[in-house]
């Protein structure tokens, strides 16, 4: 159990946070630049100090303004993964592993660290220096290195940011399988919600300093508190269960019920995700051929003008939102608690391995 | 209005009047004496005594301001406080200061009715016009370009490793050692060369607080003022070594600073997103 709250000035406005992540969770912090996610993990780990606050981890009290206590970071074994990775470009792969190993000693260091390094199959590389390294390896050294340290709380500052579009879809679902794998408390900052709603068991939207809301993926999109949690949140997440089908396209069975299509390839449990502005929205009885293929009767929870749009929050097996033209949602005359369809096409569903 | 052959010309007439007034002089001092010679005359009993204080004074000067430098560099790159700009500047200030008023600072400090110098005189030290005044001489004169250069290269340091290594579970000053030193070692060294080849050519701090006694505080650039009413051509024998050190050094700061610049280039720059 990793406990974080604290106060602190941040330039235009001050952070206040008060968040928990359980010893087999990880809670991503999503919300805009500067509105202080990198902040809470510095104060996690100790190398920014709040003006209040408390942090404590797996029952070891790290710091208590209000009494005094501050744990330096080398003493608190945060297994922190630095945006940009911040590898020692000094030392070669395997050297920056094995920095954080402790009382290990001559050639044991280097087995032990290559053999991580293994794990995540870069072994190959573990004498060369990170500038030799491509984005993707680095991230994976850096997670290694962090891992090192057998970590009391592991902290993730834009773990996928620095890598590019073709890389980041493959280190995503790497990087939820290593998480899912540890038992450590887990704290990850992006900028990106679809990202965070991947990655996290728990989603918090961060704006100026706070968390604006706080719950599951699924939830926090459907059912944005605010406008700015609204704005913020891009996708929809709908968990299921994938198999390959005879025409070479996957589809997902999901939790609670239903059944979508996509053409990416999968099998075994999988995260769904289509942008709510994918999503049509027509009556019920209006039944007529369409190249959409999925579609889901749901119950419209909500309606909310943002901009010149509507954001549809519908109740189906799993929460789900459509983004349609205020026009279109005028002429459709949603109202709360009437029944809808929403359907959208096979290629706007992505697939990601859980 | 001048035409653009006319202007070229000018430009390159200056050119050449720049480098024939830089160049010419230190190619005089080889056409004086045979150069044959010069190991002979440098074997006089005067430039033997002259290189060996040298050595001493020097290697005693450039351990002090690394030992002790260093580590003070690495405060004022690394901590922000109240008065870090003035304290930057009063190590910047020797730099500046002309080398004569270095050694009438450091008489007024340690000479005989100075500020320290009769409580020093008590205690047993008597320092103008011994070697320690030479040593002294040249760290005040030398340090400040090691220094100077030395908080560059900790602040060149990016404070994200630093973090890093904190987080790894390394103490600061296991940090400074296995992260910050070795990262900022090339503009240390940089540092260094600038300092060494400065303080083997102090003249004016050396002469007003240590004097120019031969075997005991007469260092080469002291030796050669000597040899000009004694023997020029050891004078000149002497420019001569000193030039063949002046061009090692700089050649090898030019090194360093391409080899620093490679380095650079080859960190991991953070990927296009």
């Amino acid at each position: 159990m990793l406990a974080v709250r604290a106060t602190a000035r941040l330039g235009a406005f001050d952070l206040d946070v008060d968040l928990a992540v359980p010893v087999d969770g990880c809670l991503a912090l999503a919300g805009p630049s500067g509105a202080g996610k990198s902040t809470i993990l510095r104060i996690v780990a100790g190398i920014l100090r709040p003006d209040r606050g408390r942090v404590e981890c797996g029952g070891e009290l790290w710091l208590d303004t209000a009494r005094g206590v501050d744990t330096p970071p080398e003493a608190r074994r945060c297994g922190y993964v630095f945006q940009d990775f911040a590898l020692f470009p000094h030392l070669s792969a395997w050297q920056n592993v094995a920095f954080g190993l402790r009382g290990v000693r001559g050639r044991e260091r280097r087995a032990q660290a290559v053999e991580l390094l293994g794990r995540f199959g870069i072994a190959d590389h573990a004498d060369e220096r990170p500038a030799t390294l491509s984005g993707g390896e680095r991230q994976r050294v850096a997670v290694a290195r962090a891992l090192a340290l057998e970590p009391s709380a592991l902290l993730l500052d834009e773990p996928l940011s620095a890598l590019d579009s073709r890389t980041r879809a493959r280190a995503a679902r790497e990087l939820k399988r290593t998480l899912t794998g540890i038992d450590v408390p887990t704290l990850l900052v992006t900028h990106d919600f679809g990202e965070a709603a991947l990655m996290g068991d728990e989603v918090g939207v961060i704006d100026a300093g706070r968390i604006v809301q706080r719950g599951s993926p699924g939830e926090v999109a459907a059912a944005p508190a605010t406008a700015f949690v609204a704005d913020f949140t891009g996708a929809v997440v709908l968990t299921g269960t994938a198999h390959p089908v005879a025409d070479g396209t996957t589809a997902v069975e999901l939790d609670g019920g239903g059944r979508i299509i996509s053409l990416d390839v999968a099998s075994g449990p999988v995260a769904a995700t289509v942008f709510p502005w994918e999503v049509v929205l027509e009556p019920v009885d209006g039944r007529h051929p369409t190249s959409a293929q999925n579609r889901i009767v749901a119950e419209i929870l909500s309606a909310t003008a943002v901009g010149n749009r509507v954001r549809v929050a519908l109740a189906a097996s799993q929460p789900l939102m459509a983004e349609i033209s205020a026009t279109a949602a005028a002429e459709l005359h949603l109202q709360p608690g009437a029944r809808i369809a929403a359907s959208w096409k096979a290629a706007a569903t992505r697939l990601v391995a859980l | 209005m001048i035409g653009r052959a006319a202007f070229d010309g000018l430009l390159a007439l200056c050119a050449g009047i720049v480098l024939a007034f830089l160049a010419l002089p230190v190619v005089a001092l080889f056409t004086q004496v045979p150069l044959v010679r010069v190991p002979h005359l440098l074997g006089e009993p005067a430039v033997r005594q002259a290189l060996l204080v040298t050595a001493r004074t020097t290697a005693i000067a450039n351990a002090l301001f690394l030992v002790i430098g260093t580590p003070a560099a690495y405060l004022l790159a690394t901590r922000r406080f109240r008065g870090r700009s003035l304290l930057i500047t009063i190590v910047e200030l020797p730099l500046v200061l002309p080398p004569a008023v270095a050694g009438i600072a450091l008489l007024a400090a340690a000479g005989r009715g100075g500020l320290f110098g009769d409580a020093l005189a008590n205690a047993g030290i008597v320092l103008p016009f011994s070697q320690w005044a030479v040593v002294l001489a040249v760290t005040f004169v030398a340090s400040p370009f090691y220094v100077r250069q030395a908080i560059g290269a900790f602040e060149a340091v990016d404070g994200r490793l630093i973090d890093a290594a904190r987080t790894l579970g390394a103490s600061p000053a296991r940090t400074f050692a296995r992260v910050s030193l070795p990262l900022a070692a090339s503009g240390l060294a940089t540092g260094w060369v600038l300092a060494f080849a400065r303080g083997v050519g102090e003249f004016g701090a050396t002469i007003v607080f240590a004097g120019n006694v031969r075997g005991q505080t007469q260092t080469l650039t002291l030796a050669i003022y000597d040899q000009l009413e004694g023997n020029f051509d050891v004078a000149i024998a002497l420019g001569i070594m000193l030039v063949a050190l002046s061009a090692g050094v700089l050649l090898a700061s030019k090194l360093l600073a391409a080899r620093r610049g490679s380095v650079r280039r080859a960190a991991p720059a953070p990927a296009a997103v």
